[in-house]
């Protein structure tokens, strides 16, 4: 018998019951092929040993003998940096479902990790924190189209979907003149493009492996040439391949322009060589799932290809909180989208894209009154947007919700008269349910002339993260799908055309339940601002937004 | 839903006419109202086409308001006259005390005043009196204009007509253009700003329909020019756009089609003009209408039209003599004023149509 000295318990070390994930094994049903092993990124499962204590009895009477054996197991790692992250890929691999992850939610992990590291944790995707229900569910589309006006039919009618991206003119001040009974233009104004009312997010190529990114390259060509959609993507900051931005494929894509300017030297070579426009410049000022932090990519994820589309060493990527050198709107407005516009001759709609914030409208008033016409958009990132690294306690504790800043913003251009001049684009976890079209009408309803988003888009590739502390490894540069990784391995794990399909598939779908929300209604373009469609039996939700309130 | 109607003539017409063209389409109508309005007046208004005309019904006190404001501002009272009433039990019908049409001279310091600046101040001393009144609860000021009149009342048309002696035609009371239309706004309270024909500074409009894009379209309006009040109707909307773009942006009338339902995308894209029509569709996003409508409006010279919805989810037709036309939203009613006509030439606008009806009667279809 084996004595045991209670005081061989260290009250500091670390226990499985501490982590957020525990590993629950069967060994019973394993057949030790090792699969979960290797399909485990983050190495937080190891093959190991066990010693077992045997008692067998030979023989028709009771006989017992006691027999050690030593038996092969699967084992869960228990440190602080290699830990499950309950990404669940062993559970997917194993044959016999003999093996999967747990979440713990006795865990002590927040208060180990820091005390252990003396480090803030960082991980990607949204807030964990589920304080407050979500607005938009609690709001329904309740002016439905009865007697007075029929509704449209969905499948029969033809509908308008588009959006503005550019600076939209005050009527009064249009170029035009009368010649003959007919309007004329006599000079040039600022370009205005039309397109579909969701953007895929700015996700770079970088935060994305390049089998993703590439994937949702494709999926934007394929739904703009073939199903006849025109959807736009934001390249993120990072820059892009040369060969994407010399080829016709450059006009549905937005560039983005972020603190760090990354890829920007690269672009700026190879405009001579471009065949198209880029389809709009995006300024990025701030991002709702980490406001007041400015982007951050691991040198862990700097792989070499990504070193040459963004001109950099292998090193942790930190582009700064704020764009160095600008430190008022009007100077933004004069130098940012001055020079951006210039960039491309004015041919090319730049917008701004900020995280929402309680000083969202005084910063929209600004622009508003924009002398320059050249403020192309406003792009307002709520905090339930997603992002592939930030520290947690921003992810988790900074931000603000979308929808009453949307409002807001919405309500400060009628009160000038000026709705619709800037176009509103809004973002911020729309989707996150998986009914994207819903979300984003109820948006548009409220001011938004149309909608962004970019967690959604992994979620359609695979991404089994969730905003329940599920994965959320993408600043790892570990993802077990492929799909915010740089490691060819794991990149082979995506396919590249699935992923394609998946997206188009989603926007089809999309598409089709945009027109079903539109056809109850009975109108055949968006109904941008129509707050009378809308409804909430949350009084308070009402009130703020000022739609009706039922019961 | 509403029935609206509009006849344009050679002749001058007694409102009569119009009383006949909607009763004829009762059964489309609710009969909760008799709204109309009449431009280039004849009979004993003949004489005074500069001359603004002060349409109002109200009570004795509000009659005190109005002559005080009216006064104060400066103008000159012409001439004045109020229908005969023949009121009896029975009559479905919510009488104000007063209904008052006066003719002003304008204040003196007009005498030279450019044509635009007089417009403002009529407009700007309907919206003094409205407001004054309102505040009262003492009346209702409808129109201050020239060369116009009109009259909107809460009841049964048939005994709205009876009320005030409208079914006996006469030389005294007559107009080339009269608009109408039969029934009190349902969306809202009924108040009798909400009932069809609206009037703003020469334009007038009637809308049978529902416009869905009421909420975009009324604030946006709202800030766009003071005359731009009430929304106690949606189709009071497309009034104000019809002003806005004719009379403020100084546009071609056939760009209130490409404002009020723009082309499908495609079909835009495919002009030679699209680049206009793009913009126009981005900075007038706001004007834009939704729903099923019908439109019958009339512009400062006296041009008549209707158009409609993007879909054409409302009937118009089209009928027309050779010293007459009528627009309207059921044929039914042109059947019953113009029973000899040749009805191969009624015209059934599509949705990419405005059918115009000039000056000398000559009908026009101006494809989108």
């Amino acid at each position: 018998m084996e004595t045991i000295d209670t005081r061989d318990i260290k009250t500091n070390d670390i226990c499985k019951n501490d982590l957020k994930w525990q590993i629950e094994y069967n060994p019973q049903r394993c057949t030790l092929c090792g699969k979960c092993v290797a399909a485990c990124t983050f190495n937080a499962i190891k093959v190991n040993v066990e010693r077992r204590r045997k008692v067998y009895s030979e023989g028709p009477l009771p006989d017992p003998h006691v027999k050690w054996i030593t038996e092969p197991v699967i084992k869960q790692v228990v440190t602080c940096s290699k830990n499950c992250v309950g990404c669940g890929m062993c559970a997917k691999v194993c044959p016999n479902e003999a093996i999967k992850p747990v979440f713990n939610e006795h865990n002590r992990y927040n208060v180990m990790f820091r005390a252990e590291n003396a480090e803030s944790p960082k991980r990607g995707g949204r807030s964990n924190l589920h304080t407050e229900g979500r607005t938009l569910d609690k709001i329904k589309i309740g002016r439905i189209s009865q007697m007075t006006d029929p509704s449209l039919d969905a499948m029969r009618h033809t509908f308008d979907i588009l959006a503005p991206f550019g600076r939209v003119m005050p009527p009064e001040s249009l170029p035009f003149i009368v010649e003959d009974g007919d309007l004329k233009m006599n000079h040039s104004m600022p370009t205005t493009n039309w397109i579909y009312p969701i953007i895929i997010g700015d996700m770079s190529v970088g935060a994305l492996s390049t089998r993703m990114w590439e994937a949702v390259a494709i999926a934007t060509a394929y739904l703009n040439e073939v199903v006849g959609l025109p959807v736009r993507m934001c390249s993120g900051e990072g820059g892009m391949p040369q060969k994407l931005l010399k080829s016709r494929y450059l006009k549905y894509m937005i560039l983005q322009i972020a603190s760090g300017h990354f890829g920007w030297n690269r672009i700026i070579n190879a405009m001579p060589h471009m065949t198209e426009d880029p389809a709009g410049i995006l300024i990025k000022i701030g991002q709702g799932a980490k406001p007041g932090d400015g982007g951050l990519l691991l040198a862990k994820k700097v792989a070499r290809h990504i070193q040459e589309i963004r001109g950099v060493p292998k090193s942790d990527l930190l582009s700064p909180p704020n764009h160095q050198g600008l430190y008022s709107i009007e100077e933004s407005v004069q130098k940012m989208f001055l020079s951006m516009n210039a960039a491309f001759k004015f041919r090319v709609p730049v917008a701004i894209k900020v995280a929402a914030s309680t000083t969202s409208v005084s910063v929209y008033n600004n622009l508003l009154r924009d002398p320059y016409n050249i403020v192309g958009g406003f792009f307002l990132d709520g905090i339930a947007g997603g992002t592939g690294a930030a520290h947690e306690i921003s992810l988790d504790h900074t931000g603000h919700p979308i929808v009453s800043r949307l409002r807001d913003c919405y309500l400060a251009a009628v009160h000038q008269g000026k709705q619709g001049q800037i176009p509103l684009w809004a973002a911020g976890g729309l989707g996150m349910m998986g009914t994207l079209a819903a979300d984003a009408f109820k948006m548009i309803c409220l001011g938004a002339n149309g909608v962004f988003t970019g967690k959604l888009i992994l979620q359609i590739a695979g991404c089994v993260g969730n905003d329940f502390g599920k994965c959320n490894a993408c600043n790892t540069g570990l993802c077990p799908v492929g799909i915010t990784t740089q490691n060819k391995t794991l990149m082979d794990r995506l396919d590249v055309d699935k992923v394609a399909e998946n997206i188009v598939n989603y926007f089809i779908a999309t598409n089709t339940e945009l027109k079903k929300l539109l056809a109850p209604i009975g109108n055949s373009t968006l109904p941008v601002g129509r707050s009378d469609a809308l409804i909430t039996v949350d009084k308070n939700v009402a009130t703020r937004l000022n739609i009706q309130h039922v019961c | 839903m509403c029935r609206i109607g509009a006849i344009k003539s050679k002749r001058y017409l007694h409102p009569s006419n119009a009383l006949r063209l909607m009763r004829s389409q009762q059964k489309g109508h609710d009969n909760s109202g008799f709204a109309f309005v009449m431009q280039d007046l004849g009979g004993m208004f003949e004489n005074y086409k500069d001359l603004p005309v002060l349409s109002m019904a109200c009570t004795n006190d509000g009659m005190h308001i109005a002559e005080d404001i009216l006064h104060s501002i400066g103008f000159v009272r012409v001439m004045q006259w109020s229908p005969d009433v023949h009121p009896h039990e029975g009559l479905n019908i919510e009488p104000m005390p007063n209904y008052v049409f006066e003719v002003f001279n304008y204040p003196h310091s007009y005498k030279y005043a450019p044509k635009e600046e007089k417009e403002e101040l009529l407009l700007d001393t309907r919206l003094k009196l409205r407001k004054a009144l309102e505040e009262a609860d003492e009346g209702y000021v409808y129109s201050f204009w020239p060369d116009v009149l009109t009259l909107k009342e809460i009841g049964d048309p048939r005994d709205i007509g009876t009320y005030f002696g409208l079914w006996e035609e006469n030389q005294d009371f007559t107009a080339k253009i009269i608009t109408a239309q039969c029934r009190q706004n349902t969306n809202y309270d009924i108040v009798r700003y909400a009932a069809h024909p609206f009037f703003l500074q020469g334009y007038t409009t009637l809308v049978n329909g529902e416009n869905t894009f009421y909420e975009k379209n009324r604030l946006f309006q709202q800030s766009l020019y003071k005359g731009y009040i009430g929304f106690e109707s949606d189709s009071q909307c497309f009034l104000y756009t019809l002003h806005y773009v004719n009379k403020i942006l100084k546009w071609p009338l056939k760009y209130f089609k490409h404002v009020i339902t723009p082309l499908p995308f495609e079909e835009m894209q495919m002009r030679d003009n699209s680049e206009i029509l793009m913009r126009i569709k981005a900075s007038l996003a706001n004007l834009e209408i939704n729903g099923p409508n019908a439109v019958i409006s009339v512009t400062p010279d006296g041009t008549l039209f209707t158009t409609c919805d993007s879909k054409k989810l409302r009937p118009v037709v089209v009928g027309k003599t050779d010293d007459t036309v009528i627009i309207t939203s059921e044929v039914t009613g042109i059947n019953e004023l113009m029973p000899d006509r040749d009805i191969s030439q009624d015209i059934y606008p599509n949705e990419r149509e405005m059918v115009v009806v000039g000056s000398d009667l000559n009908v026009e279809r101006w494809k989108q």
